[in-house]
C-alpha cells in the first residue's frame, strides 16, 4: 500500500468492484451508534483501527498516510507495519504524544447497517469522554486486557455505563492471542465479568474473546477460538436493536417544542397556495419518545391543557403518525399559549412539573461544585436558573458505595438536590432516558459543567 | 401508515408542488421513500435519522441565537444544509441569510448556481471577497496561488460585521481527522479559534449554545453524515447541484496526481499537457487547488454508485491544500477556518 493511488486507479480498481458491501443499498439500512471505552494500553485504538480496516472503512489514501507514518516511526507490528492507532488519533498532539485526547467520531458501514463510532480516550479526562460517548450510544464496547483480567477500573467503567443506562454492553476480552487462545483463561475472565455485572445489577452483557492485533473475532469468527461459539464483534453490532426503536414502542409520546412555526406572510410555498397558510400554526420539535397519531388526545405543559392532534407535518408531507427520533411539526385543534420550552405529551402521561429535583451529576469541570452554587439547567428546550441546594454524597468508584462529600470535583459522580427557578416536567432517568437528562451550565461563561440525571422529582421526603 | 411524500424536492425546487397541510397527493414520479416504516415497527432508515437530527440542530440554533447565518458556497454540503433548513421551517421561509466567502477562484457555474438558488428562495446573500483583501493589502497572495487558507480573515470580518452569533456550515466529521473531533456546536473565541483540547462535552441531544460577547458558535448540522449519505440524500430528495458534480468533458492537465481544470487561475505549466477528459468534481472549492476525478458518472445514481465504490476519500482525491501535511486542516481550523 505504499504506492500512492491515483484517482483514476482508485475509481477503476477492479478489486473495489468485487466488494459487494459497497454495492448494497445502504440507504435502507439502519443507523447504529456505539462508543468504545477502556483503560490505557488495553488496545482500544488498535481495535477501532482493526474494525475500520477489516470492514473496509479505511480508504486507500488514509491507509497510505498511516502506513507512511508507521514506517517513519519504525512501527514493527504485523500487517506490514501499520500502527492502527494512527487511524483514529486525529490531532497533532495526539500523534506526537501517542495518546488520544478527545472523543473522535468514525463512520463505517456494512451491508446491514451504518455505524457511528464515538472513540473515547481512556486516560485523559476519562469520565468526561466516557459520558460524552455513552449518552448518545446504543452500545458501549468495554475493553479488557486478557492478561490483566477484570480490574478496579473495569468496575468503574461498568458502573458509569450502568448509571447512564446504555442499552447494550459488550465486553471485549482483548489480547487473547497473548494467552495462546486458552479457553480456560478466557472463561475465568468472562466469569469474573459476569460476577461484576451481576453485582452492579446490569442486565445481559455480551462477552467476546478478541485479538485486535491479529483480528480474531473482530469481523469474522476466528478459527483459533473454536471453543467460542458466539458472534464476532461486528456481527453483534450489526444485530443489536437500535434503542430508539425499542423505546419508541415502550414509552409515552413526548415532544419538547423547539419553536412555533407561524409563517404568516412569509411563506415559502407558491403564491397561489399562500392563503391556505395564512393561519398556519404548528409546534416544531423532535419526538423524544413514543408515537403520536393524528386524532390523538394530548396534554400540553406548562398549563396542563388538553387538546387533539389535527395534523403532523414534515416539510410539506402530511404524516398520519410519527415516532422518535423524527423531527416534525404538530398542529393542534385548539389555540393554546404554547411557546418554546413547552412539552406536548400523550394525554394523562406527563408528570407534574417540579422545581425540586434530586439528581446524580457527572461533574465535568475543573472548578468544583459546592452547595449554594448558582447554575443554569438545560432540559429539553428549556434553560432555567438553578441553585444546587445540597451535595448529599459522592459515588466511590472503587467500592461503588456512597460516601459523604461536601463538594464535587472533576470526574466525580455526586448526588445533589437542586432547586429550579421555574417548574419543569423532568421525569426520572430510570423511567425515561430522554426525559430525565439535563445539562448543568455555568451562568457566566456558558461552560457545560455537568451531565445530570434525575433520580427523584418533587420535594424530597 | 405513512402518506407518500409529495415530491420531496418541492422544498427547494423552482416550481414547488402545491403542498398543503392536508394529506398530500401521492406523486407517481416520486420514488417510494426509502424510509417507509414497516408495519408495526418503529424503524427509520439512516437517512431519516440523520435528516431529523440535522433539522433538530438547525431549529435549536435558530431558536437560541439572535443572528445565525449559513456559509453557502454552492457546494453539495452547503446545498444539503440549505435544503434541510427549508424543510425545518416549512411552510415558512429559511429564517437566516447566507454568507459566501468568495476566494475569487471560483468555477463560474458554481457562482451561477449560487445566485440562482438565492434568487429562487428569496434569501439574502452576503459575500466576503478575498480579492478585496488582496487588493488593499490586508492579505497577500500565497506563493502556491491557493486561496483556501486566505478565507479565514474575510470570514471572521464578515461574521463580526454581520454580528452573527451562530454560523452554520456543511462540514462533516468523516472529511478529515481533525474534523472528526469537532463538536456539532463548536464555540469560537473572538479570533475565531478552535481549541480542540478544550471543547464542551456534547451530551444526549442537548446542545449548549451559551456564549459571551465576542464569541460565536459554529453549527454543523450534518456532522454525522458521510459523503455517501449526502449523495443518497441528494438522490432521494432530487436536490439540484452545480453541473460540475456530474461527468462532463473538460480541458484538464495532470498535477500532483490530480486533474486540474485550465482557467485563469489554474494555468498549466509548460511541462504539463492539456487534454480533454471526462471528469467530475467530488468537492467544489478554490479552483486553484481543487482537482477533478475521471468519471463517467453523469447522473445522481451513477455518482452514488461511484462514491460507494470509491477507495479514496473525497479530500484525498481532490484537495491539494489538505495534502500539505497531516495536520493541514487542524491548523486551519485553529486559526478560525470552518
Amino acid at each position: 500500500m505504499t504506492q500512492a493511488l491515483t484517482d483514476s486507479q482508485a475509481l477503476t480498481d477492479s478489486q473495489a468492484l468485487t466488494d459487494s458491501q459497497a454495492l448494497t443499498d445502504q440507504a435502507g439500512g439502519t443507523l447504529f451508534r456505539f462508543a468504545t471505552a477502556g483503560s490505557v494500553d488495553d488496545g482500544k485504538s488498535t481495535l477501532v483501527g482493526r474494525l475500520l480496516h477489516d470492514s473496509k472503512a479505511v480508504l486507500a489514501d488514509q491507509l497510505d498516510a498511516v502506513t507512511r507514518t508507521s514506517t517513519e516511526r519504525g512501527f514493527g507490528g504485523t500487517e506490514g507495519g501499520i500502527d492502527f492507532a494512527l487511524l483514529t488519533d486525529g490531532l497533532r498532539a495526539e500523534r506526537e504524544q501517542g495518546i488520544t485526547i478527545d472523543v473522535a467520531y468514525r463512520y463505517f458501514a456494512t451491508n446491514r447497517r451504518s455505524f457511528i463510532l464515538a472513540d473515547c480516550p481512556g486516560h485523559v479526562q476519562y469520565t468526561r469522554n466516557m459520558v460524552t460517548g455513552a449518552t448518545t450510544a446504543d452500545a458501549v464496547i468495554m475493553l479488557i486486557d486478557a492478561r490483566k483480567g477484570v480490574l478496579e477500573q473495569t468496575r468503574r467503567h461498568l458502573s458509569v455505563v450502568r448509571l447512564l443506562r446504555v442499552p447494550h454492553i459488550i465486553v471485549a476480552v482483548n489480547k487473547i492471542d497473548l494467552l495462546g487462545y486458552d479457553e480456560a483463561a478466557y472463561t475465568e475472565i468472562a466469569d469474573a465479568v459476569r460476577a461484576v455485572t451481576a453485582e452492579l445489577g446490569l442486565g445481559e452483557v455480551h462477552v467476546i474473546p478478541v485479538s485486535a492485533l491479529a483480528g480474531d473475532n473482530v469481523v469474522d469468527a476466528s478459527p483459533r477460538t473454536p471453543w467460542y461459539t458466539g458472534p464476532s464483534l461486528l456481527e453483534l453490532l450489526e444485530t443489536l436493536p437500535v434503542v430508539d426503536e425499542v423505546e419508541s414502542a415502550l414509552e409515552a409520546f413526548r415532544l419538547p417544542v423547539q419553536l412555533v412555526l407561524r409563517p404568516q406572510g412569509a411563506v415559502a410555498v407558491p403564491a397561489a397556495d399562500a392563503p391556505a397558510f395564512r393561519d398556519y400554526r404548528a409546534y416544531a420539535g423532535q419526538v423524544t419518545s413514543g408515537t403520536v397519531r393524528v386524532g390523538d388526545a394530548v396534554t400540553v405543559l406548562p398549563g396542563g391543557a388538553g387538546t387533539v392532534v389535527t395534523g403532523i407535518d414534515f416539510a410539506g408531507t402530511a404524516l398520519t403518525e410519527a415516532f422518535a427520533p423524527q423531527s416534525i411539526a404538530l398542529r393542534l385543534r385548539d389555540d393554546l399559549d404554547i411557546a418554546r420550552g413547552a412539552v406536548i405529551g400523550a394525554a394523562g402521561t406527563l408528570p407534574d412539573p417540579t422545581k425540586e429535583l434530586t439528581a446524580a451529576l457527572f461533574w465535568l469541570d475543573p472548578r468544583p461544585l459546592t452547595p449554594g452554587d448558582r447554575t443554569l439547567v438545560k432540559f429539553g428546550a428549556n434553560t432555567v436558573q438553578a441553585i444546587v441546594t445540597a451535595v448529599t454524597g459522592r459515588l466511590n468508584l472503587d467500592t461503588l458505595e456512597q460516601e459523604t462529600a461536601a463538594s464535587l470535583d472533576i470526574n466525580d459522580i455526586g448526588h445533589v438536590t437542586v432547586r429550579l427557578a421555574a417548574a419543569l416536567p423532568i421525569e426520572t432517568f430510570a423511567s425515561s432516558r430522554r426525559s430525565g437528562a439535563f445539562l448543568v451550565i455555568h451562568p457566566q461563561d456558558g461552560a457545560t459543567l455537568a451531565a445530570g440525571i434525575a433520580t427523584a422529582t418533587g420535594v424530597p421526603a | 401508515m405513512r402518506t407518500p411524500p409529495v415530491n420531496a424536492s418541492s422544498v427547494l425546487a423552482a416550481t414547488p408542488n402545491a403542498a398543503t397541510p392536508a394529506p398530500a397527493t401521492p406523486n407517481a414520479a416520486t420514488p417510494a421513500p426509502a424510509t417507509a416504516n414497516r408495519a408495526g415497527s418503529h424503524r427509520l432508515s439512516q437517512l431519516d435519522v440523520l435528516e431529523s437530527e440535522a433539522i433538530h440542530i438547525i431549529r435549536e440554533v435558530v431558536a437560541e441565537f439572535e443572528r445565525p447565518v449559513l456559509l453557502f458556497s454552492g457546494g453539495k454540503d452547503s446545498v444539503v444544509v440549505l435544503h434541510l433548513a427549508a424543510k425545518a421551517f416549512w411552510p415558512g421561509r429559511v429564517p437566516f441569510p447566507l454568507l459566501h466567502v468568495d476566494t475569487g477562484h471560483n468555477f463560474p457555474e458554481v457562482i451561477a448556481f449560487r445566485d440562482e438558488t438565492v434568487e429562487r428562495l428569496g434569501l439574502r446573500l452576503e459575500v466576503a471577497r478575498v480579492q478585496d483583501y488582496i487588493d488593499d493589502g490586508r492579505l497577500h497572495e500565497r506563493a502556491d496561488g491557493t486561496r483556501n487558507p486566505l478565507q479565514t480573515l474575510p470570514l471572521l470580518d464578515a461574521i463580526a460585521a454581520g454580528r452573527h452569533d451562530a454560523v452554520f456550515g456543511g462540514a462533516r466529521r468523516d472529511e478529515d481527522k481533525a474534523r472528526a473531533k469537532e463538536r456539532i456546536l463548536s464555540l469560537r473565541d473572538e479570533f475565531g479559534q478552535w481549541d480542540p483540547r478544550n471543547q464542551r462535552p456534547e451530551l444526549w441531544n442537548l446542545y449548549n449554545g451559551r456564549h459571551t460577547v465576542g464569541q460565536h458558535v459554529r453549527a454543523f448540522p450534518i456532522s454525522n453524515w458521510t459523503e455517501l449519505n449526502v449523495w443518497r440524500y441528494i438522490e432521494r430528495e432530487q436536490i439540484a447541484l452545480p453541473p460540475l458534480y456530474y461527468a462532463h468533458d473538460r480541458e484538464v492537465y495532470r498535477r500532483d496526481g490530480m486533474w486540474r481544470a485550465t482557467g485563469p487561475v489554474s494555468e498549466p505549466r509548460t511541462s504539463e499537457t492539456v487534454e480533454t477528459r471526462t471528469v467530475r468534481y467530488r468537492t467544489v472549492g478554490d479552483m486553484s487547488c481543487t482537482g477533478a476525478v475521471e468519471s463517467d458518472a453523469a447522473s445522481v445514481d451513477a455518482v452514488v454508485r461511484e462514491v460507494a465504490l470509491s477507495t479514496i476519500t473525497e479530500r484525498g482525491a481532490t484537495r491539494a491544500d489538505d495534502r500539505i501535511s497531516e495536520a493541514a486542516m487542524e491548523d486551519r481550523k485553529k486559526d478560525g477556518y470552518f
